[in-house]
């Protein structure tokens, strides 16, 4: 696991052998310009196969957050050689409430809330 | 003039308990000021709490009380994060975002005083709010941001979708042309 990005109250970790990106702690950036760099990362990191999605760890995210995973999605959907799972946790109140909008987007994501 | 879009309540009647947090324009960076949000954000969210006990042994309990705190300091954040974006610095006017606690409901009234051209934006997109089916435009506003297209309301729509908040807006006309809105959110408990 490497760190690949990090700010102020968060990062973003990259672990290569399992193909999971982990984004962690707090992120109320401002709007996507500023989510732009991870946005890029999530986008690069799995031209094809599986890829881990693991928000276990993120506590808070904005809305310009939620519409950046949502456009990661989105794109990873029409894209159609990536298959996704994304890990998250019923204990941190915005997974609970969100969460589930990406399979909305998305009916073939493997969401796996626990 | 005055506007009312949504079922928006004048007079908070049965108030028990409230905070007001006001913020002057300034000419600090907005960077620096973007801080500011999650700070203020964080800080509602933790007095409305000690208003709903933990109690070690009821594991129901501490849940809500997770739950309202999360949804607290999201609705807050989204509505400073709005207000610190699109009001009007050139009017003078501060912002200001209250927290009322009122028998089984929590009410948030943010105001802020905006540019004629971006009041008339909202205004347009909060009555296309309040008539669309919110899970329906939810899904066809992230569409639209993924090809592109900026300003989705996402903050509005996780609100309602999400939190299961009821919204309401007061636009009345000011000097200079401006536009003094304010959004109020019901979260009931």
């Amino acid at each position: 696991m490497e760190t690949v990005i990090v700010g102020e109250n968060y990062s973003v970790d990259w672990d290569a052998a399992t193909r999971t990106a982990a984004l962690k702690g707090i992120l109320r950036l401002n709007g996507l310009v500023e989510y732009a760099p991870i946005a890029r990362f999530l986008g690069d990191a799995v031209p094809a196969g599986s890829m881990t999605l693991d928000l276990r760890g993120l506590e808070f995210l904005n809305s310009s957050g939620i519409a950046m995973l949502s456009k990661l999605v989105i794109e990873v959907r029409n894209r159609k050689s990536v298959d996704l799972t994304v890990l998250g946790s019923k204990a941190i109140s915005w997974q609970g409430k969100s969460l589930i909008n990406l399979c909305k987007l998305m009916p073939a994501l493997r969401m796996e809330i626990a | 003039m005055v506007e009312f879009v949504g079922d928006f309540k004048e007079s908070l009647s049965a108030v028990r308990d409230g905070l007001a947090l006001t913020f002057s324009p300034s000419a600090i960076p907005l960077k620096q000021r973007w801080r500011n949000n999650g700070l203020s954000a964080d800080f509602l969210a933790d007095y409305v709490i000690s208003f709903f006990p933990r109690d070690e042994d009821d594991v129901i309990a501490d849940a809500r009380q997770a739950d309202v705190r999360g949804a607290v300091a999201y609705i807050a954040n989204e509505l400073l994060e709005n207000a610190m974006k699109y009001s009007s610095e050139t009017a003078g006017q501060p912002t200001t975002i209250r927290l009322i606690l009122a028998d089984g409901a929590i009410f948030f009234s943010e105001t802020n005083t905006t540019s004629r051209e971006h009041g008339e934006f909202f205004r347009k997109f909060v009555r296309e709010l309040t008539d669309s089916d919110p899970s329906e435009m939810y899904l066809r506003q992230m569409e639209r941001t993924a090809e592109g297209g900026g300003g989705s309301g996402l903050g509005l729509l996780t609100m309602i979708n999400d939190y299961g908040a009821q919204l309401a807006w007061r636009f009345e006309d000011v000097e200079d042309g401006a536009l003094c809105v304010t959004t109020q959110v019901r979260l009931d408990f």
